[in-house]
């Protein structure tokens, strides 16, 4: 027979223990964010945001160097990543989330659900095998498809969840009033879900721009702006995830400062994503 | 329908716009275009599964006919170098310890978190301690990569590793081979950093789980006189376990195919004997160090055989979550 | 008098089977007296007031609870007969926002004072849900003597005691008395609902709360439990809160019939079904509104 009081100590342990398990998982993450910011902020300059990197020579002796090719890199790939996703994410969650009598439908959700589940460095193998191999050099658009197979499962499964809040009623509603299928798809079902649909996009992005695996051989990375726009698509191009990987590994530490330099970069730009999207949930939650 | 003529039809609209047949679009055309381009992008989709299993079977296939899948599988020699010689088995190693003892170091602690999130704390700090996991999942590998090189490593050889390997150096050199060198990069201190990185993760989850618990079980442990620690234990997790274990291997299956971190911090160390200090490597972090840089078909389909294993790894991982959630998730009990 | 009388197996080691209660407890004394006079006043709410924020929910209710009687709480949905029952065993105590005032008296002891613990009041005060609460992963064995097991008891002789007696106190023993591993989930929506009484029954309370406990349950399963509170009230204080007026008319000996947050009228049930004083509850029970 436990007494009260002694089952009482025992929820005061209980609770101790798991505020005590908070604090030391939260710390260590806390500490690396601080980190970041820190070393990043400090390392960052004018010169980051305006010159190429160049040869490891180039940073020894002093001369400027930055990533600025890296940065428009980054954009270029990660604006075709999203460009191809968002089209195929969308669609395919349509089709999961409208027309769940297509008898293709259970199949397209397990396997949506084991992509989404591959690693991200699978993703890159398999665009390296798509694309890199046939146009017989890694390039920009290598790189953007192989976000782009990041991003497509994770949007999916937003857009369907996105569609699937909006009540059945309402289809039943405007198919009642003789509109066709599509119609009240595209004019009641996917604005009422607009919301649901960007978070998702945003997540996803967010996802796939921190994503250094998929595109270490597809982008490949670059020293140097190319000398025409096409090489950004064409040709090898630098990212920030995979440049800050090689910055790290390098023997060099005037380019391990410019990686923390990029770390910050990059923190900075997948936070916002996320954020942006935290706060989107926000208002949503708000609206509804 | 058939019996009604084409002129009662007429009679029972009153406005001739009405009376207008509708364009095509809107009779059957516009939903036949509609649902071929949903389904050629679901399509796609299944193109692309089917693609990467394609591929890895297809490009790993070379390294299978060479050894064979049992001896690639088992093969303890990565040699790229010399003998062309490849193994997987080092890496299939590093890959199952790392994921395995990352999930054993994370769990219990992100379940608490989960639970401080769902059931004790007031709701502003709940919502700050779980924007704060969200935001901490979004931290993307390369950038805690980049501490764990230059902060995490140094530190971890400097007070933990270099102490255990004199303590171990002066009392006990048998237990050297087993401790491996203290570098700071190796298999342990990459295993704490998966751990860290797959905490928020497994949080999440598990608080989703947790989400589902109805609020009449809670009350109902309330009525009997339990406490709160003892309505989270006979009522909420009982009834979430479905959701947290299917939480945990998810988890795993995330620490499997954790990249560049790994890749990063693990030492990169292609031949056994691995040691709990000492450098290893997993299946994505010789991919990631290899495959740029990979001369000779071998060496880049044994690559591919690699992504093809974890592929297969990744699969399994995740039919086992899907049928656990099915199987200990509770349909009985509220069933009216 | 001893609780046992009433089932077939009599123990002369009454403690051992009632581990829930010292034989010293008030409450048995009481019982005693109540047996030979007039009904004796369990609970008694003195000026209760529950505000959920800002918004009230039930105002300045003053209600006393009879032993051996059930005490009927009507009116029409959203009047707070429900947020009043929750303050009755404190279970408001963990709803944000809540703030309850006035007194609940429980054997002349307010509840509501800081040294009383809301956990010992629940052991006192049991309560039964409108939706059946066994807990799905439990057995049903296992979902009955979970209040026991909470406080320690390991005893299995003794658990499986108190199990039969409670299952038969409740009407459920015939029915489940093969299978009491099986999961609490596995039986019907009815026996759920009778299952969640048995387990509230086995710690052995001295009052029992129902919130619209048949709401969820098929006619038949209804006067199931119709019966079975019939039965219960040899030994407990109960309340019931129910949409249903012929059921409060069937089952209960004192009804109040509440209204937007207050308590419009309280007597004894026939006279405030056959002559209610107020022409609110007239309005109600005639089905004016509702």
């Amino acid at each position: 027979m436990k007494t009260l009081r002694q089952r009482n100590i025992r929820d005061y342990i209980m609770v101790s223990l798991l505020i005590l398990s908070t604090v030391l998982v939260l710390t260590p993450l806390l500490i690396i964010i601080g980190y970041v910011v820190v070393n990043g902020i400090g390392a960052i300059s004018m010169d980051f945001f305006t010159q190429e990197l160049g040869s490891p020579a180039r940073a020894m002796q002093g001369q400027p160097t930055g990533l600025i090719h890296t940065i428009i890199g980054t954009l270029v790939v990660d604006t075709i990543g999203v460009i191809i996703a968002i089209p195929i994410g969308v669609g395919a969650g349509i089709m999961l989330s409208e027309y769940p009598e297509h008898k293709l439908n259970p199949l397209l959700r397990v396997l949506n659900d084991t992509l989404n589940g591959m690693p991200a460095i699978l993703k890159g193998l398999l665009a390296f095998a798509l694309i890199v191999r046939p146009m017989g050099t890694f390039s920009g658009l290598a790189g953007g498809i192989a976000l782009a197979f990041v991003m497509i499962p994770i949007i999916a499964r937003a857009t369907e969840s996105a569609l699937m809040t909006i009540p059945w009623s309402i289809r039943e509603a405007g198919l009642a009033i003789g509109l066709p299928r599509w119609r009240v798809v595209l004019s009641t079902i996917v604005p009422a879900a607009r919301i649901g649909l960007v978070t998702g996009f945003l997540i996803a992005f967010a996802r796939a721009a921190g994503e250094a695996a998929p595109l270490m051989f597809t982008s490949f990375g670059n020293n140097y702006l190319p000398t025409h726009w096409t090489g950004m698509i064409l040709g090898p191009v630098d990212t920030l995830p995979q440049r800050l990987y090689s910055l790290a590994i390098s023997p060099y530490s005037e380019w391990h400062t410019m990686g923390w330099a990029a770390g910050i970069v990059l923190l900075v730009f997948v936070v916002a994503l996320f954020a942006g999207a935290q706060l989107l949930t926000r208002k949503k939650a708000y609206n509804t | 329908m058939e019996v009604l003529s084409k002129g009662d039809i007429k009679t029972a609209s009153h406005s001739p716009v009405l009376s207008k047949p509708l364009p095509a679009i809107y009779r059957w055309l516009g939903d036949r275009i509609f649902l071929t381009v949903a389904v050629t992008l679901g399509l796609s989709i299944i193109f692309l599964a089917g693609a990467m299993a394609w591929v890895l079977i297809d490009d790993g296939s070379m390294a299978f006919r060479e050894f064979g899948i049992i001896g690639f599988l088992t093969g303890t020699t990565w040699d790229p170098g010399v003998n062309f010689t490849f193994g997987a088995l080092p890496f299939i190693f590093g890959t199952v310890v790392t994921s395995v003892v990352a999930l054993g170091l994370a769990f219990f602690p992100a379940v608490a978190v989960a639970i401080v999130i769902a059931e004790y704390a007031p709701r502003w700090l709940s919502k700050i301690i779980e924007t704060l996991v969200h935001l901490i999942a979004a931290i993307p590998s390369v950038v805690v990569g980049i501490w764990g090189i230059f902060v995490f490593a140094p530190w971890m050889r400097e007070t933990v590793y270099m102490p255990i390997y004199s303590w171990a150096a002066e009392s006990h050199p048998s237990l050297l081979p087993i401790l491996g060198n203290p570098i700071g990069y190796g298999m342990t201190t990459a295993t704490i950093i998966l751990a860290l990185m797959i905490v928020p993760f497994t949080t999440a989850l598990t608080r989703n789980a947790i989400h589902q618990v109805p609020k009449e079980q809670r009350e109902a442990a309330r009525a009997l006189g339990a406490t709160r620690w003892e309505v989270i234990r006979m009522a909420v997790l009982p009834y979430a376990r479905g959701g947290i274990l299917a939480g945990a291997i998810l988890s795993l299956g995330r620490a499997v195919g954790e990249t560049m971190a790994v890749a990063m911090l693990i030492g990169n160390k292609n031949t056994f004997p691995f040691s709990i200090m000492g450098p290893a490597a997993t299946m994505p972090s010789v991919i990631i160090n290899e495959f740029r840089e990979a001369v000779g078909n071998l060496h880049l389909s044994s690559l591919m055989a690699i992504g093809l294993v974890l592929f297969v790894i990744a699969i399994i991982v995740n039919l086992i979550a899907a049928y656990i959630t099915r199987k200990l998730s509770i349909t009985g009990g509220q069933g009216i | 008098m001893n609780i046992n009388v009433m089932f077939k197996k009599k123990k002369p080691k009454q403690e051992k089977i009632s581990p829930g209660l010292q034989p010293q407890d008030p409450h048995r004394i009481s019982k005693e007296i109540s047996t030979n006079g007039s009904p004796l006043i369990r609970m008694e709410a003195k000026e209760l007031t529950v505000k959920y924020g800002t918004v009230t929910g039930v105002r300045n209710i003053s209600l006393p609870i009879y032993n051996e009687k059930v005490t009927a709480l009507i009116g029409p949905s959203g009047c707070g007969k429900t947020t009043f029952l929750r303050a009755l065993n404190r279970m408001h105590d963990l709803t944000p926002n809540a703030t309850v005032t006035g007194e609940v008296l429980l054997d002349g002891n307010n509840i509501y004072v800081p040294r009383m613990n809301p956990v010992t009041i629940r052991r006192k005060v049991g309560m039964v849900f409108q939706k059946p609460t066994p807990f799905p992963t439990m057995s049903i064995y296992d979902n009955v003597v979970a209040g026991l097991k909470l406080v320690g008891i390991r005893n299995r002789a003794l658990l499986s005691e108190v199990c039969e007696r409670a299952l038969r106190q409740a009407a459920l023993w015939d029915e489940v008395k093969d299978r009491l591993g099986s999961p609490g989930g596995s039986i019907s929506g009815g026996q759920q609902q009778r299952l969640s009484i048995a387990r509230a029954l086995a710690i052995e309370p001295e009052v029992i709360l129902m919130d619209e406990p048949t709401s969820s349950l098929d006619p038949l399963s209804s006067s199931k439990i119709e019966d079975l509170i019939n039965e219960l009230k040899q030994k407990y204080a109960i309340v019931i809160v129910t949409h249903n007026m012929q059921q409060a008319a069937r089952v209960s000996d004192n009804t109040g019939f509440f209204y937007v947050g207050d308590l419009v009228e309280f007597g004894p049930t026939d006279k405030l079904f056959t002559n209610p004083s107020h022409k609110r509850t007239e309005e109600y029970l005639t089905g004016k509104f509702g």
